[in-house]
């Protein structure tokens, strides 16, 4: 109760704060009281305050939609994790347990080494599909007469992930090296080179879940006491499931397509809220958002400062990151938990 | 000293201790239905029905009808017929296995039924929408654990799930729940800190909020609600239960293994052996020695009667 107040505005001055800075920090340095003002350019699509052509050229067509990209992923990826975490009552669960990382990897890898010239659109066309519709075989295989199993749902998961696995393993077997190299970079995930159509589809998909998920929020809660006793308070349990396992997948499905693979935000950052909150989905999915956005966009920045002028795939800093903390953050609940 | 007694005396020491443990002064205390508490609902209640003996104010809340269920081709429950009356607290009793959760559970529709039919308030369950009977009908499981470390509101809020209220209202609801099981001081405390006890009490409370906007005859099952608590709990949670026949009147429906505690508490026991009524009735008609005997294939030592002629088994 008495950290509420202060996280809304703590976070909402950091989202902001990162955001300016990454759009301003790159190989052509612009400070941020400039890149403000080609902001308000954009937005309004005037000349109210005078930017150099060629900051203005940058800050549209790279900066500002490659920052919206990273704030609507990260943002994504962080809800999906802490819905989940509640759904399968597990602190481990992260967006993937559900099939639909591995099954969009699948989808890109076929689409990348068997269609070498079919584009990228082809990629993250295949990898939105390959991803929902391997989550709908994981609830398929999971679903029974009595209902569906949150173990059995974990268990398809991890074998359709292994499945998926394999037919990537074979593929990448049967790689030239430029498909391999673009195959293992797309596993990474990079928000570099973000078009706007990407964006935009990204950010629908962002407001879309976040509504649909907040509607939710009390019934997630409900839900962690437990099946049986979310039933006894009128929970449809099975169809609440169904709803948020495929919200995920599309959300996540859009992310991964947009971006490739970025790992540990849908992990990490509810497990940072919920210590911070308490497990309270209807405060957990919010601020969640806002966290997983800042960080992606922070992970962002340091991918495209450390090794400047060249670039990190962002889904390879928030992993350098992210497994660090989530061991630290392990060995410090480690009495709690164990 | 204690070893020289002779058994029977030793026992009947056990049962002093007991009464006095029963006594009015120490049951109802902590744990307090107050009327204000109702000032929210949507109906009046028909406070009249203060006592349970009462039969003529009583309504059928649950009745089933050759209910068999079967579990993995095992005949699980064959043929119950029970009627189950608002304003009575109803004992299930048997030993393990006897099939007295599976009969809470068939009330859940957690388990389908191979034949027969229930009804719930007068409707059959199958055609209750989910929502709707929550408000009527509430569960308070055995064991519950929370994964999450949610604080002790918190879990009370969840009762409020099915039912419509500010946010306002909500909050005077939760208060007023942890009123009643005696937990207001621990409001602020996260739930996997309690103790098993606690987290009983907890549940209880968020099992009546759920229950707040019932109406004229809410249906409360417990499934061994006294299994986690020490000796002063166990009535305490019981004399509850008690009350809110009594005053409010709920069917309360409870699972127990203690003989004692249902004859004290309870206006009917009902005892399943292997799936099948064996006894139905009011705690002296049914708890005989003979009865004990051939369900729990125990010889009770001794049977005394308590000071309201309830039998008291040793």
């Amino acid at each position: 109760m008495e950290n509420q107040r202060w996280l809304w505005p703590c976070l909402c001055t950091a989202l902001v704060v990162t955001s300016l800075l990454s759009v301003s920090i790159g190989p052509l340095q612009i400070s941020p009281m400039t890149s403000f003002n080609a902001m308000v350019n954009w937005a309004t699509q005037q000349d109210f305050a005078s930017v150099a052509p060629h900051e203005q050229l940058v800050i549209n067509n790279v900066r500002l939609p490659r920052t919206l990209l990273a704030l609507a992923v990260g943002a994504t990826l962080a809800q999906c994790g802490a819905v989940m975490q509640g759904l399968f009552g597990n602190p481990l669960a992260d967006p993937g347990i559900i099939g639909v990382s591995s099954g969009a990897a699948l989808g890109a890898a076929i689409c990348i080494v068997l269609f070498p010239h079919g584009g990228e659109y082809l990629v993250a066309f295949s990898a939105f599909f390959a991803g929902l519709l391997t989550t709908l075989v994981v609830y398929r295989l999971a679903a029974s007469p009595s209902g569906t199993s949150v173990v059995l749902l974990l268990l398809s998961g991890v074998a359709v992930a292994a499945l998926a696995g394999a037919g990537i393993g074979v593929l990448t077997y049967m790689a030239s090296d430029m498909a391999l190299r673009d195959l293992t970079l797309w596993q990474m995930g990079s928000v570099a080179g973000a078009q706007w159509h990407y964006v935009i589809l990204s950010l629908v998909a962002l407001a879309v879940i976040s509504w649909q998920f907040n509607q939710n929020a009390k019934a997630l809660n409900a839900l962690l006491l437990g099946e049986a006793e979310a039933r006894h308070l009128g929970l449809d349990v099975d169809k609440l499931k169904f709803k948020l396992i495929v919200l995920c997948a599309i959300g996540v499905g859009i992310a991964v397509a947009a971006t490739g693979i970025i790992g540990f935000i849908g992990l990490v950052v509810p497990h940072l809220v919920r210590m911070l909150i308490g497990p309270d989905h209807r405060l957990l999915l919010p601020l969640s958002a806002i966290l997983g956005a800042a960080l992606l966009v922070i992970a962002d920045i340091g991918a495209r400062s450390i090794v400047a002028p060249s670039e990190l795939p962002v889904g390879l800093v928030t992993a350098l990151l992210g497994a660090p903390f989530f061991i630290v953050l392990l060995l410090k609940q480690r009495n709690k938990l164990g | 000293m204690l070893k020289y007694l002779s058994m029977k005396s030793y026992s009947s020491t056990m049962g002093a201790t007991l009464d006095a443990l029963c006594s009015a002064s120490l049951c109802p205390a902590d744990y307090r239905v107050n009327d204000h508490s109702r000032s929210s609902h949507d109906c009046v209640l028909p406070n009249s029905v203060s006592n349970y003996a009462d039969t003529a104010a009583r309504v059928a809340t649950i009745s089933m009808t050759n209910l068999s269920v079967n579990i993995a081709d095992k005949a699980v429950l064959r043929d119950v017929n029970l009627e189950l009356h608002s304003g009575q607290v109803t004992a299930l009793l048997g030993p393990n296995g006897a099939g007295k959760s599976t009969l809470l559970k068939s009330l859940c529709q957690e388990v389908s039924l191979a034949s027969g039919q229930i009804t719930v308030l007068g409707r059959p369950l199958k055609d209750w929408d989910r929502a709707q009977l929550a408000k009527s009908l509430a569960v308070l499981p055995q064991h519950a654990s929370l994964t999450f470390p949610f604080k002790v509101f918190e879990v009370v809020q969840m009762g409020l799930y099915p039912l419509t209220l500010s946010q306002q209202q909500g909050n005077v609801l939760v208060d007023q729940q942890l009123d009643k099981v005696a937990l207001s001081a621990l409001k602020y405390r996260r739930y996997p800190t309690l103790s098993g006890g606690e987290k009983q009490r907890v549940q209880l409370a968020r099992v009546l909020a759920q229950l707040a906007q019932a109406g004229r005859s809410p249906i409360l099952l417990l499934d061994e609600p006294t299994s986690a608590l020490d000796l002063a709990q166990q009535h305490r949670v019981l004399a509850l239960a008690r009350s809110l026949a009594t005053d409010h009147n709920y069917s309360v429906i409870v699972v127990l293994h203690d003989l004692n505690l249902a004859s004290r508490y309870a206006d009917r026991l009902v005892i399943l052996n292997q799936g099948i009524v064996v006894g139905d009735g009011s705690p002296s008609e049914v708890l005989t020695a003979d009865i004990i005997n051939q369900v729990w294939q125990y010889d009770p030592l001794m049977i005394k009667e308590s000071e309201d002629s309830t039998p008291l088994f040793f």
